[in-house]
């Protein structure tokens, strides 16, 4: 593939990053007295062009969240908005890299990346060109004509990001896109998504439980409680970019703001530790209550 | 010195294991075994299996079918009368699972009295489809049909209902319409479904062409009363009590059956290509 028409700087000038505001969401699964509220008043603005992670505590409705935001779900209350107009239902301006991936396995890996411009109708010589740059960008030129199961890990996740790259996302959601990928490889993805970040400029949300993996990627990381899902804290990461592993490993600051981001973590862990076992109290004595109800 | 004499001793041994290896040598092997013993069983008189007639006579009443143009057409009419049922069954079942599956309403309307049918033997089937239909064809392939129908419908209703959810949702927030994610999800994510029902279903279809072929009177004959299909040929030699005749049927049903779900089956791995690719 010697001539790509397509170019960064195609890409750069197409991307219109989007600023998502959560205010005052809640939502809650379960009936009357069994209802557990998973996200309760939960209020955070994802800024323009910035890499937004956010970590907490596995269980604590950050899935939820990314949930609510893609528009899978609705919040029972409060409002979500993007650029100012309201969140209703999936679209393509908010596209979602899950944990594991969803690429479609019946399809290769080209065909994958340009579902979303066949879904709307939208192929055109500049799509394709710009499904090639893509390709290109995440090094799976050779790769245009496999299915998923025949990519490994880290090329099934760099797959998927063409994917939704393609599709020129106001904002990309990633729900721990790098988990269950071997610590080498889910290094070098590090170093390769914050480079692409850094090309590109678009407003992301990254969801994490690793502490390592969330300062080495933010501009600016919060800090959550557990359930209800909120924000406890909000660290800006001023460390400079292009970052990389071994800069940050040299980094002074970064250890700092490491040592603050666990000290936070660790103090929200053990205040879901006590509250786990009393919420477990709760839903016993309300279930016997019910159960014991003539 | 030693290790020169070992690799000539132990090469030999490592051919005979790789001969071993060989599925189609262990295939041989169990056949053959199978019918060593039985033919023992038989000429010896053993208690209930020594009344099948032994391989010996099967072979020598199978032998001079094998020039019996009435006994090949008995194969073609029961293959073709699986193959129509079979069809019919893909053509209804397929759609009918899909619709099933995708819509709730459809569903709830349907799903009972499926379930209620489904359970019938195809046996229970016959005398019905003989009164219902106008001619002796169409009440065997009924049967047939029912024979495969359900165990494809489920298969494709448990398919669809097994696709990611994930998928659907990275579907549809790039902009899929509902048709698009039906063309382009649901179809291909139930392939692998449909097919195994398919491959299943063909094995039924061949349980079932015994009971649907007594419907038949031996009609299209052509030079013996063989020509009704193997079903009848079954059913026909046990009136006759020509015994080996019966096994030849047997064996015969088993062949065609057998035959009919591999050609099912690599007709699956060429439509399903990324489940072969790994």
């Amino acid at each position: 593939m010697s001539a790509v028409p397509a170019d960064i700087s195609a890409l750069r000038s197409s991307i219109k990053p989007g600023e998502l505001r959560v205010t005052h969401v809640s939502k809650g699964y379960g009936d009357a007295q069994l209802r557990t509220e998973v996200v309760r008043d939960c209020s955070f603005t994802l800024e323009r062009s910035k890499l937004t992670v956010m970590i907490g505590p596995s269980g604590c409705g950050k899935s939820t969240l990314i949930r609510l935001l893609a528009g899978f779900e609705k919040p029972d209350s409060g409002s979500i908005m993007l650029n100012d107009a309201p969140v209703s239902g999936p679209a393509r301006d908010r596209l979602v890299l899950f944990q594991e991936s969803a690429l479609f396995p019946w399809m290769t890996t080209w065909d994958n990346i340009l579902y979303g411009p066949r879904a709307r109708g939208e192929m055109s010589r500049e799509m394709r060109d710009m499904a090639e740059f893509l390709l290109n960008k995440v090094g799976l030129q050779d790769f245009r004509k496999k299915y998923p199961t025949q990519l490994s890990g880290g090329m099934q996740r760099r797959a998927e990001l063409a994917r939704a790259m393609i599709n020129n996302p106001a904002v990309m959601i990633l729900d721990e896109p790098f988990r269950g990928l071997d610590a080498m490889t889910k290094e070098l993805m590090w170093e390769y998504y914050s480079r692409l970040f850094e090309e590109t400029r678009r407003t992301n949300f990254f969801v994490t439980t690793d502490i390592d993996e969330a300062i080495f990627l933010a501009d600016r990381l919060l800090i959550m409680s557990n359930i209800p899902c909120q924000v406890r804290a909000v660290l800006e990461i001023d460390l400079p970019r292009p970052r990389t592993l071994i800069a940050m490993v040299e980094n002074d600051r970064a250890n700092e703001i490491k040592m603050k981001a666990l000290s936070l973590l660790h103090e929200e862990a053990m205040k879901s530790f006590s509250r786990g076992s009393k919420a477990a109290a709760d839903f016993v004595e309300a279930y016997s209550r019910r159960v014991a109800r003539p | 010195m030693s290790a020169v004499a070992d690799t000539l001793v132990r090469r030999p041994a490592k051919r005979r294991e790789s001969f071993f290896k060989n599925p189609i040598v262990r295939a041989v092997i169990s056949i053959a075994a199978f019918i060593a013993f039985w033919e023992l069983a038989s000429r010896l008189n053993w208690p209930w299996i020594g009344q099948a007639p032994a391989p010996s006579k099967v072979m020598e009443a199978w032998l001079p079918l094998l020039n019996d143009r009435g006994y090949w057409y008995s194969w073609y009419q029961s293959s073709r009368r699986v193959l129509s049922g079979f069809l019919a069954a893909m053509i209804i079942g397929i759609p009918f699972g899909l619709a099933m599956a995708t819509s709730r309403v459809f569903h709830d309307i349907t799903f009972p009295v499926f379930e209620i049918l489904r359970p019938v033997p195809p046996l229970a089937w016959v005398p019905a489809a003989i009164i219902f239909w106008p001619t002796q064809e169409l009440s065997i392939g009924f049967v047939i049909f029912l024979g495969a129908i359900f165990t494809i419908m489920l298969n494709v209703i448990g398919g669809a209902r097994s696709i990611d959810v994930r998928y659907f949702q990275a579907a549809r927030s790039m902009g899929s319409s509902n048709w698009d994610i039906f063309r382009r999800i649901v179809l291909p994510g139930v392939l692998p479904s449909i097919i195994v029902g398919c491959e299943v279903g063909i094995g039924i279809t061949w349980n079932v062409v015994v009971a649907a072929e007594m419907i038949s009177g031996g009609g299209g004959a052509i030079q013996s009363s063989a020509g009704g299909g193997l079903g009848f040929f079954i059913w026909n030699s046990y009136i006759g009590f020509s015994y080996p005749l019966i096994v030849v049927g047997m064996i015969s049903i088993g062949i065609a059956g057998w035959i009919s779900s591999a050609i099912i089956r690599q007709l699956g791995i060429l439509v399903t290509p990324w489940l072969r690719l790994r």
